[in-house]
C-alpha cells in the first residue's frame, strides 16, 4: 500500500498496539490439547510474556474474579481455574521481562485505595514503570462472602467507588514531590522535607489519611485501563482512564460506532480524543490459507465448546440444569426459567432471555443446527481468522479507520497460542507500516503513545 | 548423614537494623527504591548461603514516625519485593511480613499462594501485626484497638489463610478430556470460616501452592503454638533464648539477633557510634544483640545452635554487615557444619526439615498421592 492508497484515509498514521490477556478462569483456553501447558505454572506465564515482548507487545494483562465460578450447585468443572494474585505474578515478571507493560486487573470493590494502590506504585517502580492497572467493579454480594466486609455494594454505586477509589490512588501515586529523596548519606534527613506529602480523604465510600511511601515511577504512575461496557461504565473510562478494554472489536461497524460513542464521551468530559486507546478483546485463529485458517478456527470452536461446555452455557440461558441431555441434539423443548437474581452471573431479565432463546431457536431450525452447534454458532465467543497477510488488512483498516487502537489478544492456547500471532502476524503488520519494529520506549505510557502525566 | 541443624535467615528490609543505616549505606538514599538495588541485595544474601531473607512491611512509612526520625520514609510491599527477588534468585527463601490486622486474608492467602507458585516453592509468611493506630486511618479501615484484638486478628488471618491454602487438594485440577471436567469439584473445598469479625467462604482462587503451606513464621505467643512452623524468639542471653524457644510450642525457634561486625575500614563499635550520633539504637525489641568480630559471633551462633533450630540476623548496616557475614562467618559455619546451603531444587519447606503438609480437606487416600520430595 502506497502513501497515495491513504489520501482521505482518517488516520494513515495509525499504529497498532497488542496486549495479550490470560484470562485466568475462563473455558477459551483449550486445556484439552496435549500442548497446554499447566495454568499456574510462572513458566507458562514468562513463556508467555516472554513471546509478547519478542512480539514487541505493549502489554501483558492478568484478569482478575476473586470467587471460583459456580453452576448446577457445585463448583463449576468445565473451565479452566485458578489464577496467580496477579501483582505479585507481575512483580515476579519485572525481574524476567525488559520491556513490556505489566498491566493487573484489580477490582475497586474488594481493595482498598491506600494498600492497592502502594502495591501497584511498587510493581510500577520494580518494573521501571512498565505497570497498569485495569479497573474492574466487580459488586456481586456472591464474591462478597470472601472479604470481611462481605457484600456490600450496590449495582448503581460501583463506579462512584471506582471514581473516589481512583482518586485517592492518584493522590497516593502524586504524593511525593520530585526529587523528594535526598541527594547524598550526608544530608540531614533521608527525604528532603516538605517533599513527602500527607493524604487526607473523606467522601461517601473512604476515610482515609495516610503518608505515601513511593515516589513516581518512570512513567509517573500506573496506566489505567478500565473493562465496563454499561453508559457508567464508558463514561467512568471517558473521565478518568488512558486506555478502554473493550468487548467490540471483531466487527467492523460495532467497533467503529463503539469508538466514536467514546469520542463523544471523551468531548463530554472535556479531554481530547487522543487521550484514550481503545483495545478491545479478541481471539486470532491464523491459516496459511483462508480455508485452512476457517477448519483451524472450526476445530478450535469445538475443543472450546465440548458437549458438556455447550450445555453448561444452555443451562445458564435457560436457567435450569440441562446436564445429561444430548448436546448433539435438538435445543431443549422448555421455556426458560429466569430466578431471581442471586449475584452470581450478573443480572438477567426474563425478557432478554425469551428473546435470546427465541432467536436461538429461528436459527437453529432455519439451518438445522444442533444445540452444540447453535452454542458455536451464536454463543458469546468471536474473533479474527484468517491469514496472516487477510488479517494484517483487516486489522490495517480498523486501526486507520479508527476503530480501534489495537487489540487486546486471549490466545486459545497457553503458553504457545502467540507463537504464530508474533511469527506470521507481526511482520505483515510491520510491512504495512502500522505496528512498530522495535520499541522506542522504556515504560507502558511510552509503547501506547500516551502523553506524560502531569 | 544428618544435615546439620542451624537455620539462617537474613532480614533485607531497607538499609539495615539501625534506622540511621542509610547513612553508611553504599548507595545514594533514592537508590533504595530501585529494582537494582534488591536484585543486588537478594543476590548478596543468596551467594552468601542463607536459607531465606525476609522483607519486613507496614502500610506506614517505616521508622518510628517522631519528630528526631530522620530515616527513610519510602518503602515498596513486601509482597512486591519477594515476588521480584524469588524471579532473581534460584534457591533463596523469601518470606514477606505481612500484617493479618487490617488486610484482606483473602487477598493474602493469594498473595502468599502466588509467591510460592512463582519462587517453585520457596515462600515463607512472617505473620505481622499493625499495632500503630496510624495505620488504620491509613487503611481506612475501623480500629483494632488493643494487644487481645490484635491477637484475634493475627489468629483468625492466619487460620483462614492456612484452610484456604488447603482449600484445593493438591490434585484437584483433573484434566479429563473424557468428561470436559478441567477441576474435580469434589477435591475443592469451601472452609466456611465464621469468626469474631468477619467471615470467609472459600475456596481460594489460586490453586495449592508447591509447598502445601508456605513456611509460617510468627513471633512466639502472637498466635496459637501449632498454626506457626518457626517460632521467632528473642531474650537478652543465649539461655534466655533458648527458654523462650523451648516454651514457644513450634515445630522450629529462630533466635531474632541484631548484628554489627567489625569490617576492614571499622570495629562494630566504631560503626555503632557513628550512627548513634543520629538515633539511638534501641535495644526494646528484647532481641538478643551481638556487635565485634566475626570469630566472636562465630562463637555465638555456635553456642546458639544448642538452643534453637536457627537465627534470623538484623544486620546493622546491610551493605557493610552482609558482606563481612558472606566472606567470614558463613563459610566457616558451613566449614564447621553447624549450617548448611540450602540445596537447589529443594523447597524451603525440605531445608527447613519440614514436612510437606497435606490438606486437612483431604479424603480417601489421597496421602498416597502427595510425592516425597527426591533428591
Ligand atoms: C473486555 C472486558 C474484560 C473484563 N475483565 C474482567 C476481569 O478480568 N475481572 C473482572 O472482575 N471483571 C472484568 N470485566 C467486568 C467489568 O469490570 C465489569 O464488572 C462488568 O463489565 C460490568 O460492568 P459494566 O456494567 O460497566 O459493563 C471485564 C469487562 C470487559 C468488557
Amino acid at each position: 500500500m502506497t502513501r497515495a492508497d491513504l489520501d482521505g484515509v482518517p488516520r494513515p498514521d495509525a499504529q497498532l498496539h497488542f496486549g495479550v490477556f490470560v484470562q485466568g478462569v475462563n473455558h477459551w483456553t483449550i486445556w484439552s490439547d496435549p500442548s497446554s501447558g499447566s495454568q499456574i505454572d510462572p513458566a507458562t506465564f514468562l513463556r508467555v510474556a516472554r513471546t509478547a515482548e519478542r512480539g514487541l507487545f505493549d502489554a501483558f494483562f492478568l484478569g482478575d474474579g476473586l470467587r471460583l465460578r459456580e453452576s448446577e450447585g457445585g463448583i463449576h468443572e468445565l473451565d479452566v481455574a485458578g489464577r496467580p494474585d496477579s501483582i505479585t505474578q507481575l512483580s515476579a515478571l519485572a525481574a524476567a521481562t525488559e520491556r513490556i507493560g505489566l498491566v493487573s486487573t484489580s477490582n475497586t470493590t474488594f481493595n482498598e485505595p491506600g494498600d492497592l494502590a502502594r502495591r501497584l506504585a511498587g510493581l510500577d517502580l520494580l518494573s521501571g514503570g512498565r505497570a497498569g492497572w485495569n479497573m474492574v467493579t466487580t459488586h456481586n454480594a456472591w464474591t462478597g462472602e470472601n472479604f470481611r466486609r462481605g457484600g456490600f455494594l450496590d449495582h448503581a454505586d460501583r463506579y462512584r467507588r471506582a471514581e473516589e477509589f481512583l482518586s485517592v490512588a492518584r493522590a497516593v501515586w502524586n504524593g511525593w514531590a520530585e526529587g523528594a529523596v535526598a541527594g547524598s548519606t550526608d544530608a540531614r534527613s533521608w527525604s528532603v522535607p516538605d517533599a513527602v506529602g500527607r493524604v487526607r480523604t473523606r467522601t461517601d465510600h473512604f476515610d482515609v489519611d495516610l503518608a505515601p511511601t513511593l515516589p513516581r515511577s518512570a512513567q509517573g504512575h500506573p496506566v489505567i485501563f478500565q473493562a465496563g461496557d454499561s453508559g457508567d461504565g464508558r463514561d467512568f473510562a471517558a473521565r478518568n482512564a488512558d486506555v478502554i478494554f473493550s468487548a467490540h472489536g471483531d466487527d467492523f461497524d460495532d467497533a467503529l460506532a463503539f469508538a466514536e460513542d467514546i469520542r463523544r464521551r471523551l468531548r463530554a468530559a472535556g479531554r481530547p480524543e487522543d487521550a484514550l486507546r481503545i483495545l478491545p478483546g479478541t481471539e486470532i485463529v491464523i491459516g496459511a490459507t483462508e480455508k485452512e485458517a476457517e477448519e483451524k478456527a472450526r476445530w478450535v470452536r469445538l475443543q472450546q465448546v465440548t458437549p458438556a461446555v455447550a450445555l453448561g452455557i444452555a443451562s445458564r440461558l435457560w436457567g435450569f440444569d440441562l446436564s445429561g441431555r444430548d448436546a448433539d441434539g435438538p435445543l431443549p423443548a422448555e421455556d426458560p426459567v429466569v430466578a431471581a437474581y442471586d449475584g452470581k452471573f450478573g443480572t438477567r431479565q426474563l425478557g432478554e432471555t425469551l428473546d435470546t432463546v427465541a432467536e436461538w431457536r429461528a436459527k437453529a431450525d432455519a439451518n438445522g443446527w444442533s444445540l452444540r452447534e447453535t452454542v458455536i454458532e451464536l454463543g458469546p465467543q468471536h474473533g479474527h481468522v484468517g491469514t496472516p497477510a487477510g488479517l494484517a488488512d483487516t486489522f490495517a483498516r480498523f486501526a486507520r479507520h479508527g476503530a480501534v487502537d489495537g487489540f487486546n489478544i486471549s490466545p486459545y492456547l497457553v503458553p504457545d497460542g502467540l507463537d504464530d500471532i508474533v511469527e506470521l502476524l507481526v511482520p505483515e503488520l510491520q510491512e504495512r507500516g502500522v505496528y512498530r519494529t522495535s520499541y522506542t520506549g522504556t515504560t507502558l505510557r511510552e509503547h501506547l503513545g500516551l502523553a506524560p502525566v502531569a | 548423614m544428618p544435615r546439620p541443624a542451624l537455620h539462617l535467615a537474613v532480614e533485607i528490609d531497607g538499609d539495615g537494623a539501625h534506622p540511621a543505616a542509610w547513612r553508611r549505606a553504599a548507595h545514594s538514599p533514592g537508590e533504595l527504591l530501585t529494582p537494582r538495588r534488591l536484585a543486588r541485595v537478594a543476590a548478596a544474601a543468596e551467594n552468601a548461603g542463607f536459607t531465606l531473607v525476609t522483607l519486613d512491611d507496614s502500610i506506614l512509612p517505616p521508622g518510628d514516625g517522631s519528630a528526631a526520625e530522620s530515616g527513610p520514609v519510602g518503602r515498596i510491599g513486601a509482597v512486591e519485593r519477594a515476588a521480584f527477588a524469588a524471579a532473581s534468585t534460584s534457591v533463596l527463601g523469601v518470606a514477606p511480613v505481612v500484617a493479618t490486622t487490617y488486610a484482606e486474608p483473602f487477598h493474602i492467602t493469594s498473595q502468599l499462594s502466588t509467591l510460592d507458585h512463582v519462587s517453585a516453592g520457596r515462600a515463607g509468611w512472617v505473620v505481622g501485626t499493625e499495632e500503630d493506630p496510624a495505620a488504620a486511618r491509613a487503611w481506612g479501615r475501623p480500629l483494632v484497638e488493643g494487644a487481645d484484638a490484635i491477637a484475634r486478628e493475627a489468629r483468625d488471618g492466619l487460620r483462614v489463610v492456612r484452610d484456604l491454602w488447603d482449600s484445593w487438594e493438591d490434585d484437584a485440577v483433573i484434566r479429563s478430556v473424557a468428561t470436559s471436567r478441567y477441576l474435580d469439584r469434589s477435591r475443592l473445598h469451601a472452609i466456611d470460616f465464621t469468626g469474631e469479625t468477619y467471615s470467609v467462604k472459600g475456596p481460594s482462587i489460586v490453586p495449592r501452592p508447591p509447598q502445601g503451606r508456605p513456611v509460617v513464621l510468627a513471633p512466639a505467643g502472637l498466635v496459637p503454638a501449632g498454626l506457626a512452623d518457626v517460632a521467632l524468639v528473642g531474650g537478652a542471653t543465649p539461655a534466655e533464648v533458648g527458654e523462650a524457644a523451648a516454651a514457644a510450642g513450634a515445630p522450629l525457634a529462630f533466635a531474632e539477633i541484631e548484628v554489627a561486625l567489625d569490617t576492614p575500614g571499622a570495629t562494630a563499635r566504631e560503626r555503632i557510634a557513628d550512627l548513634e550520633r543520629y538515633t539511638p539504637w534501641d535495644g526494646g525489641r528484647g532481641r538478643l544483640r551481638y556487635s565485634g568480630s566475626a570469630a566472636g559471633l562465630l562463637d555465638l551462633l555456635t553456642e546458639l545452635g544448642g538452643h534453637v533450630d536457627g537465627v534470623r540476623l538484623h544486620p546493622l548496616v546491610l551493605d557493610e554487615d552482609l558482606a563481612v557475614l558472606s566472606r567470614l562467618v558463613l563459610p566457616e559455619l558451613f566449614a564447621r557444619r553447624i549450617a548448611a546451603r540450602p540445596l537447589p531444587g529443594t523447597t524451603l519447606r525440605t531445608s527447613l526439615g519440614l514436612p510437606r503438609p497435606l490438606s486437612r480437606f483431604t479424603t480417601d487416600g489421597a496421602a498416597t498421592l502427595v510425592r516425597e520430595e527426591t533428591r
